[in-house]
């Protein structure tokens, strides 16, 4: 879970929070995020039944969200770190295939930049690997 | 801010479109399994107009059923005919461009002028193309020795999946489409959520044309319908437009399958104006400058929208003058009137995304050169998606330099040198686009070679005619369009190694 004494890298809104919930009831309490790149549908974070994504060496892990695993690639994370990201949700039809989309709801991104001190006490991030393996101990 | 009081053309008629859509499936519409369908929003004023059959794993088994039936006798059809079909396909929609570039604008959002003079146009072109290089495809023969010959001949691969954006949704379908069935495969198409009714239009054009079940459509949600398509054992092959977690997750599937799949998958390309651009205020120079603005086309939702313009220091006040008030001339208004220039933004959440990221470039420090806010129309307006086309400055490693914002946003910063042009223009993820503009002649060949990206546009931007492929390098994907190539995207190789030698080799 996320340590208070650190700064998160991700934080979500009320509504991110209900919707969650939501899709909790209908695929499990175990859900991830992917943050996408590219066109079309991509710079937004993706939604899935957790494992359904497979993640590894190549992504890095922000943080846990609202006990949700958010990662993101290594080469998009080194133009995204100086930033905090707030997990949010609007009206729209996304087309990927992120699980909340047949409710007419996309999540999406709100970013701000860190303060110097902010920068000094982020939350260290790990590979999607290094998350693979501490998964397999518990 | 205020709104904006639009003094402009009246919008053309809308054409008659239906209540709602079904699939397309073995030759004939089918009512969803479901039974549920799902709305269809105009960006031009964010209301239903139409509703979507709401696909889901059994319809896509459907349509994979009635593409495996279809498929021994239309692999096996001649060139002769499947060019037949493609053109008659081509003839169709040419007689019906003006109706389809209408229904393509309400679903989408763009431009009629745009849906009129370029999607329908290169939809009626890549069909005749495909049609065209069928015919004059040939296998390869050769001998290895007085006694052995190989010949490897084409074999289409099968029944494919191809899952297609809604930025340009009936062009982006052909440009997967025709290669598909010119190869001799059957296809089973999934078009983007956002725009599912102009391509179930042109469906009800053209649905006698080619045998039942060669060519499927179905629409739906992706995690719904996209998703047992693309994960399903019974594809040869996926063909995705889109963005990099999909993309992954489609190569996720089909390294399950063990099935090939092309990738295209979007850019931030550079658009690079050497000091050259301006040295003479001529008909080249505003060529230029136009090239600048061609990050507005479509409203920016173009995987190559050439969103970071790089511009020699020397020239960069006389040359941005002129993108930045050419820029300001982009007349905004109703999609479908004829004197509009750019149309709205495809979806909400894409208009919120866009939004977002010019928040936080100007957190970051970007200066805003015009725009910057979403543009508020009125006459009926008022709840679509318009944005204003946006210029900011800055430099390379801000997120807005470095992020597919998908939208008509552009950022520009300048170079000293060559090498710095070239080092800026590669510093991204991806490799699908770049523009290049100079009057030296050892420049026009040797930046582009240098730049790491799939298509280089060299003192133009934005043309895509069949003939030349394109692709991504990098993170943008892999696998060719609109080129004859394609075809071998679609295809096996079969090699019969043959022995004219009647005598045995002796090793037994």
């Amino acid at each position: 879970m996320t340590d208070q004494k650190y700064t998160p890298r991700v934080i979500l809104s009320e509504v991110a929070i209900e919707t969650i919930d939501i899709l909790r009831k209908r695929f499990g309490n175990d859900l991830m995020f992917h943050q996408s790149g590219g066109c079309c549908d991509g710079s937004s974070p993706m939604c899935f039944e957790k494992g359904d994504f497979k993640v590894g060496t190549s992504d890095i892990w922000l943080g846990d969200v609202y006990g949700c695993d958010f990662f993101m690639n290594q080469d998009q994370f080194e133009y995204w770190k100086h930033t905090q990201l707030t997990l949010d949700v609007t009206p729209g039809r996304g087309s990927s295939f992120s699980i909340e989309i047949p409710m007419g709801i996309r999540f999406m991104i709100r970013s701000r930049l860190f303060t110097t001190e902010e920068l000094e006490n982020l939350i260290p991030t790990k590979t999607g690997e290094e998350v693979l393996e501490e998964n397999q101990l518990k | 801010m205020s709104t904006l009081t639009l003094s402009q053309s009246k919008p053309v008629d809308r054409p008659k479109i239906k209540e709602k859509y079904d699939h397309f499936i073995g030759g004939k519409f089918v009512a969803p399994s479901s039974g549920e369908y799902f709305d269809n929003i105009s960006p031009i004023d964010g209301k239903a107009f139409s509703k979507a059959a709401r696909g889901n794993k059994a319809d896509i088994e459907l349509a994979l059923d009635a593409a495996h039936e279809a498929f021994p006798t239309w692999s096996k059809t001649t060139p002769a005919l499947r060019s037949k079909l493609l053109n008659k396909i081509a003839d169709i929609i040419e007689e019906n461009l003006e109706m389809l570039a209408r229904v393509e604008t309400i679903d989408n959002g763009k431009a009629l002028r745009e849906t009129r003079a370029a999607d329908l146009p290169l939809v009626i072109d890549h069909f005749r193309y495909f049609a065209g290089v069928i015919r004059a495809d040939e296998s390869t023969i050769s001998e290895h020795d007085e006694h052995t010959v190989s010949i490897a001949l084409h074999e289409p691969l099968g029944v494919v999946g191809q899952i297609i954006p809604w930025n340009f949704p009936l062009l982006m379908a052909t440009w997967k489409i025709a290669p598909a069935l010119a190869a001799g495969c059957c296809t089973v198409v999934k078009p983007a959520e956002q725009t599912p009714t102009s391509i179930m239009v042109l469906m009800e054009l053209i649905a006698d044309v080619l045998p039942p079940g060669v060519l499927n459509v179905v629409t739906g949600f992706g995690p719904e319908a996209g998703k047992p398509l693309a994960s399903s054992p019974r594809i040869a092959k996926v063909s995705f437009t889109g963005e990099t977690t999909t993309g992954r997750l489609i190569m996720q599937y089909a390294s399950e399958n063990l099935i090939p799949v092309t990738m295209e998958l979007g850019g931030k390309s550079p658009n690079i104006f050497m000091k050259s651009v301006a040295d003479a205020d001529d008909e080249f120079f505003d060529k230029a400058v136009e090239g600048a603005v061609m990050f507005a086309l479509n409203q920016g939702e173009i995987c190559t929208c050439p969103s970071r313009i790089l511009v020699h220091e020397d020239i960069y006040d006389v040359f941005m003058e002129k993108v930045v008030e050419r820029t300001k001339a982009i007349k905004m208004g109703h999609p479908l009137a004829e004197d509009t220039m750019m149309g709205a933004q495809a979806s909400n959440d894409q208009y919120e995304k866009i939004l977002s990221y010019m928040d936080i470039g100007k957190q970051e420090g970007a200066e805003v050169l015009c725009g910057g806010d979403k543009a508020s129309l009125n006459s009926g307006l008022e709840t679509g998606y318009y944005i204003q086309p946006t210029i900011f400055k800055g430099h390379n490693k801000m997120r807005i330099f470095q992020e597919e914002i998908f939208g008509p946003v552009v950022s520009v910063t300048t170079f000293k040198t060559t090498e710095e042009a070239i080092a800026i223009a590669n510093d991204t993820m991806y490799g699908l686009g770049a523009g290049l503009w100079s009057r030296d002649a050892h420049e026009l060949y040797q930046v582009p070679r240098a730049i790491q990206a799939g298509r280089v546009w060299v003192n133009c931007y934005h043309n895509y005619p069949a003939h030349a492929p394109f692709g991504g390098y990098k993170k943008s994907g892999f696998g060719r369009e609109n080129h004859l190539m394609m075809l071998d995207h679609y295809r096996q190789t079969k090699n019969m190694l043959i022995s004219y030698d009647k005598n045995k080799l002796g090793f037994f």
